[in-house]
């Protein structure tokens, strides 16, 4: 079966290499048909951009007053990620540019790792040092004994550093803690991921249905507007969530399900979709296999039975499932965004595709659409040396169906006592700032302390910064070009990011510290335009267009080239999946192991005076990396946590008092948090957003404000199917005193 | 003309994207806001009920605010939208005080600073900064002495309400229910 393992693999280099501008993923159109376009002139007072803030991408203008201060940021109106709304992350990306904490020059450390003493340099002595090092690590251990982490639109120059210099040791978190397991479970049972921006037709559904996804919260642009769309058309939407969430408040159904047993209630939901005949049967028997298998396991999931588990009523999951079948096939069972909870997340993800092709949504109006995007032509560059050793080679025969790399196994090659097949000496980090990203921080800094290098390029000081050996300061997405977004979505498109100021301080551009980079690795073959601006207005032409022009409209759409976002009735579609099938019954996971069909395990509760700590995203705010953000923090500057006015009740807490939070092994918060008393949370569980507590004394505004979730996530259930990281596995009880230590005011 | 604004609180998600639009546009100092979110929860664990709403200034019809300032800066412009000349305020908060809605704030510079509607953006034919951003299209803005504006189709399509209307001041800020 290493035909389809290699098939994914495939698929996964082709994204990889989709964010690098090259190469194409092979469901996607080359398409070149322009639309019609406006004769918009050249308007001096605005620049092309598109979003840095999160990986929504939307393509916007930044306007400047007539002294030449960037003013404020517009989305552009023919841009599909926004449509002419930025969110409010985007709208007060400014404060990027304005934050006065930046990271301002290069600088190289001169006490021992953590002790956060650096002295400034210059780019060329810090590029100097790390060409050094990298050379050597290269000697010494081989070049794959280097790894990348990396996350946003720098990703794609240093990745294709790291695959000159010989290494396949790219990771990005957004894989292995975020979205890793929807991929491949979409993967393995539709032969696609949902890509992103999700392919959901959210705008023309019936019925939306949300595990744990908490859309309007996290602010993913494009699908905040498709669910008002959707509201405003009348359609049906339930939730699946233990907290009351705005999404929740939105909903016909809310479903407070007790956390851990969302596979329990998707099984229920298949009992009831299959036995009542709910299903899409002609849809079923035309473009699914193994239903049969399906039909016969889920025989004793019944709506009683999941009662038991999930406390949620018989009845509600009966009618829950009813309104999904009367709105098929317009119905969309959400596959999420960040889902790795429980460590069998891929499961669950699957029972999720399951359900939708039941329903038959997969590529119909109302449920997944076709997407497209342009295809770029790629820049000829010398080939890559094959790296000796992968990153699965690491530990052999670990996460066999892992689809990229899986940042935590890195990490976990790094401790020598882990064993790892080759050992890896030096990290990169571009991006994404490790300590918050990362859950059980104690072992992300024990793998720090072994490397020969850790170098960490970022806009601000975050965490992962104090621990590096040298720091390069980038800037910021309004000061610089990046690649061409090309999609995908409902149309092909392109749009433009450019400088709208020059690069403030000593800061540079991505591309261009890679490529110094490169230049100092003797790799600058692979860098062949010396200015980012040269490549995309050749990368322009070859598509008919033109940087001048791009500068004008900032976003191109084009056509299809066939009226192909949905399936066309009887249409004869063949699937990237082994049989060529939707496959409901996964020979393939079978082959390896694993349970052929999505199975509920029982995961652990709390023990008594613990609860489980939930953790989600505020609207306002992007991981950690927004915290400090000048706007976005007069927005909400701290996060709280939430106890049901029981448990308050019990505890003698009330609104507004702030505490610490222990976890399970003994972890006790670095800072206090606010209490917010509220029957928006379940009795067994607690809630914080996600990002806050920083420990890192240069981001003022940010430094101890709330408490940081992945401080209290120390205990990891690893899914072993993909290794993607379940995080809320976590207890937590409070502490209303500290000693010597007050609360925060 | 009778400017007004309808806020659709099934919409509303609360992203506050409205308050950071203003405070670009505007150039509102940081710590400060013209605009805000209200969230109000309902119920006890599972039988809830939420509503978000959007707030800013009511443009009331009659203005506690423009009658007890004491200078005459606050004052009705075109269509009711409701404004302080900044030079004519000696920032002594009366208005502030007499505000049902604590929709002004005492701006550093020593004026009351409040929503205006965006009236500088209007007056070139576009609607104001939040309107314009809401991700979730939930504000409605226009003229309800135009039957065709989109806040005098989406009032007679919805039901819906003011907020403290027994304060009698006559609101021009609607939220459909």
């Amino acid at each position: 079966m290493t035909t389809r393992r290699n098939f994914i693999r495939i698929s996964a280099i082709g994204a990889g290499a989709l964010i690098a501008g090259a190469g194409s993923y092979k469901i996607l159109k080359t398409l070149s048909k322009p639309e019609e376009l406006k004769n918009l002139k050249l308007d001096l007072r605005r620049t092309a951009t598109y979003c840095e803030v999160c990986f929504w991408k939307c393509a916007g203008w930044v306007y400047k007053t007539s002294e030449g201060k960037i003013w404020k940021i517009i989305g552009n109106d023919e841009d599909q990620n926004c449509n002419g709304r930025l969110c409010p992350r985007g709208t007060g990306g400014l404060g990027m540019y304005y934050d006065e904490e930046r990271l301002k020059t290069p600088l190289i450390r001169v006490e021992e790792r953590g002790k956060q003493v650096f002295r400034q340099a210059t780019w060329d002595e810090a590029l100097e040092v790390i060409a050094g090092k990298m050379k050597e690590i290269s000697a010494k251990y081989g070049p794959e004994s280097m790894a990348l982490f990396s996350h946003g639109s720098g990703s794609a120059y240093y990745t294709t550093l790291f695959k000159a210099f010989g290494s396949g040791n790219i990771a990005e978190p957004s894989y292995a803690q975020c979205r890793g397991p929807r991929d491949d479970a979409f993967t393995l049972t539709f032969g696609e991921e949902v890509y992103s921006p999700e392919i959901t037709d959210i705008r023309d559904t019936k019925c939306l249905v949300l595990i744990g996804s908490h859309i309007g919260e996290n602010m993913h642009n494009g699908q905040v507007q498709e669910m008002s769309d959707a509201i405003d058309k009348g359609a049906v939407i339930i939730t699946v969530d233990p907290r009351f969430s705005t999404a929740a408040g939105k909903s016909k159904y809310w479903l407070p399900i007790k956390p851990a047993t969302d596979i329990a209630l998707l099984l229920a939901w298949i009992h009831e979709i299959i036995y009542n005949e709910y299903y899409d049967k002609k849809y079923v028997e035309k473009y699914c296999t193994g239903f049969d298998k399906l039909r016969e396991y889920v025989k004793d999931f019944t709506p009683e039975w999941a009662y038991g588990i999930t406390t949620i009523k018989p009845d509600q999951i009966s009618s829950t499932a009813k309104e999904m079948s009367d709105a098929a096939p317009a119905v969309i069972v959400h596959p999420g965004r960040h889902v790795t909870w429980y460590g069998d997340d891929t499961q669950r993800l699957r029972a999720v595709a399951i359900i939708n092709a039941l329903l038959g949504s997969w590529g119909r109006r109302g449920g997944f659409y076709r997407p497209a995007r342009f295809d770029l032509a790629p820049v000829k560059l010398p080939p890559f040396k094959a790296p000796a050793r992968e990153w699965s080679d690491l530990f052999p025969g670990k996460y066999p169906l892992a689809s990229l790399t899986v940042s935590n196994a890195i990490i976990d090659a790094t401790v020598p006592e882990n064993n790892p097949a080759y050992p890896v000496k030096g990290w990169l980090v571009n991006g994404t700032n490790l300590i918050s990203t990362i859950p059980n921080t104690p072992n992300t800094l024990k793998a720090i302390q072994n490397l020969d290098l850790l170098v960490a390029i970022d806009t601000m000081p975050m965490e992962i910064t104090g621990w590096a050996d040298v720091i390069l300061p980038e800037c910021t997405y309004l000061e610089r070009y990046d690649s061409l977004r090309t999609g995908p979505h409902r149309k092909p498109s392109i749009a433009l990011r450019m400088p709208a100021a020059e690069p403030m301080y000593d800061t540079k551009p991505g591309y261009q510290i890679a490529r110094e980079l490169a230049v100092k690795l003797g790799l600058q073959d692979y860098f062949p335009f010396e200015k980012q601006e040269d490549l995309l207005d050749w990368q322009l032409k070859q598509a008919g267009s033109s940087l001048e022009e791009m500068q004008r409209l900032g976003v191109k759409n084009f056509e299809r080239d066939a009226d192909d976002l949905y399936f066309a009735e009887d249409e004869e579609v063949e699937f990237y999946t082994d049989s060529k099938k939707i496959e409901l019954f996964s020979p393939y996971l079978e082959s390896l192991g694993f349970d052929p069909l999505p199975r509920y395990t029982q995961h652990p509760e709390p023990p008594e005076g613990y609860y489980r700590l939930i953790y989600g995203r505020a609207p306002m705010h992007t991981f950690s990396r927004t915290a400090n953000n000048p706007n976005l923090t007069d927005l909400m500057d701290e996060n709280s946590v939430w106890v049901n006015p029981k448990v308050a009740k019990e505890w003698g807490l009330i609104n507004g008092q702030y505490i610490w939070l222990k976890n399970q092994d003994d972890i006790v918060t670095d800072f206090s948090v606010k209490v917010r008393v509220t029957e928006r949370i379940r009795w067994d569980s607690v809630y914080i957003v996600h990002g806050f507590g920083h420990k890192q004394q240069q981001m003022k505004r940010c430094f101890g404000r709330g408490v940081s979730d992945t401080q209290m996530i120390t205990k990891v259930l690893v899914d072993p199917i993909m290794g993607g990281t379940g995080m809320r596995s976590n207890f937590v009880t409070f502490v209303t005193e500290k000693a010597g230590e007050e609360v925060a005011s | 003309m009778r400017y007004a604004m309808a806020v659709d609180t099934r919409k509303c998600v609360g992203c506050s994207d409205c308050v950071v639009a203003c405070q670009t546009e505007n150039n509102v100092p940081i710590g400060y806001c013209r605009d805000w979110i209200v969230e109000v929860t309902d119920g006890t664990y599972p039988q809830l009920e939420m509503e978000i709403r959007s707030e800013r200034c009511n443009q009331c019809v009659n203005a506690p605010c423009v009658r007890c300032c004491p200078t005459g800066a606050s004052h009705f412009a075109d269509g009711g939208i409701v404004l302080v000349t900044q030079t004519e305020c000696i920032g002594c908060g009366a208005c502030i005080a007499s505000c049902p809605y604590d929709a002004r704030y005492p701006h550093p510079d020593g004026y009351v600073d409040k929503c205006t509607f965006c009236i500088h953006r209007i007056k070139n034919g576009m609607k104001p900064a939040c309107v314009d951003v809401c991700p979730t299209k939930c504000l409605y803005f226009g003229d309800l002495d135009d039957p065709n504006s989109d806040v005098s189709v989406v009032l007679r399509k919805r039901k819906y309400k003011t907020l403290i209307p027994e304060a009698g001041t006559k609101p021009q800020l609607y939220f459909l229910i």
